[in-house]
């Protein structure tokens, strides 16, 4: 399984992170599956909205977006690097946003939403799974 | 390309994902609505409410909230406005806040924390227990034991449990409840938090500015 696969399938784990997410916020889904009310607390904090939209929905976007250029990517020449780049320029935005979110959590909220930490967990995957993309795109002959 | 095999591969673990992920999401929501089925009014219960009131009856502006203790952004607009509402509009006359039970489908802890509402009424204290309800909302909303959970809200706030609890266990307001919900939900009530203010709907968690704005505008009309 090549890398574009694997970010493939990581934003598709990130995407129903998101969605459940999501889904709840907008009162979709009844309680929350987190144990002990903890993302609750992180998701009814103002730090739950930006520009007046869940962040979750936020999270559906990207890895949307970063599903749909890893598919293209997978079935795309393995030559092409721009699959490769776009999936590392968005996780990497990605990473740096569940950065901000997850120090939001330590030091403002002061509590931890496992969902956001497993969604923290999978695009920073997918951020080291574009990086060895990159490189070995480097190490190919011409690359 | 991939080749074949490795293709196939793929599209079989991405399924697989896909399955697992979609099956939790939709099990969460079917338990949700299960959990939380509308049983029969009973024949004959006194369902009349005009809902917990605060505030002057002169007031120039009357506000019905429509809302449902275990709706998040309902928590989010009592934590965050709802202590501006009280002292910067109810408190100084210009606003008369009527609270109606709008328990949602879906939200399993709901109708134990209304009915837990409703008996605290009994003592003369729905706002504190309201406002226990709402603050505390992480720790009762998502919990297995919300009505423990609940109960050690009216414990602390110094009710009478004797009398809350004779009250939790003959589920008398239940019938109430609900058919104040069916009544709001037949106005056109559809999302929580719901506001009317002087006749006039909105819907959403305003933050207090806005709902500053929504109140002049009321005033001024009035003029």
């Amino acid at each position: 399984m090549n890398h574009r696969m694997v970010s493939a399938l990581l934003a598709l784990v990130g995407l129903l992170i998101s969605l459940y997410l999501w889904f709840w916020k907008i009162g979709v889904l009844g309680a929350l599956a987190c144990g002990d009310g903890a993302c609750e607390r992180v998701q009814l904090s103002p730090y739950a909205y930006l520009f007046g939209v869940p962040v979750a929905f936020f999270g559906v976007a990207g890895y949307l977006a970063i599903l749909v250029v890893s598919l293209a990517g997978v079935h795309g020449a393995a030559e092409a690097r721009w699959p490769t780049r776009a999936i590392t320029l968005l996780s990497g935005a990605g990473v740096l946003f569940s950065g901000y979110l997850t120090w939001l959590e330590a030091v403002v909220i002061e509590a931890w939403c496992r969902w956001c930490i497993a969604s923290a967990v999978v695009i920073l995957a997918i951020f080291v799974a574009g990086l060895v993309g990159e490189r070995q795109a480097a190490e190919r002959p011409g690359g | 390309m991939a080749g074949q095999q490795q293709l196939k591969t793929f599209y079989i673990a991405l399924a697989a994902v896909a399955v697992v992920g979609v099956g939790f999401i939709a099990f969460a929501r079917m338990r949700g609505a299960e959990q939380n089925q509308a049983q029969p009014v009973p024949v004959g219960a006194d369902v009349s409410f005009e809902g917990h009131v605060m505030g002057s009856d002169s007031a120039p502006v009357t506000i019905v909230e429509y809302a449902d203790f275990e709706c998040p952004a309902c928590a989010q607009f009592a934590v965050l406005t709802g202590p501006d509402v009280k002292r910067r509009m109810v408190a100084t006359g210009e606003v008369r806040w009527i609270f109606r039970d709008f328990p949602i489908d879906g939200h399993p802890n709901s109708a134990v924390a209304h009915h837990a509402a409703q008996c605290a009424a009994e003592q003369g204290r729905f706002w504190e227990m309201h406002d226990q309800i709402f603050f505390n909302h992480s720790r009762w909303a998502t919990s297995r034991r919300a009505e423990r959970e609940i109960r050690g809200l009216a414990e602390a706030l110094g009710l009478d449990m004797d009398r809350y609890e004779e009250c939790m266990d003959t589920d008398r307001y239940r019938a109430r409840l609900q058919r104040g919900k069916e009544e709001a939900a037949a106005s056109g009530v559809s999302s929580t938090p719901t506001f009317d203010i002087n006749g006039r709907r909105y819907s959403g968690a305003f933050p207090y500015d806005d709902l500053r704005r929504l109140v002049d505008q009321a005033i001024a009309e009035r003029q």
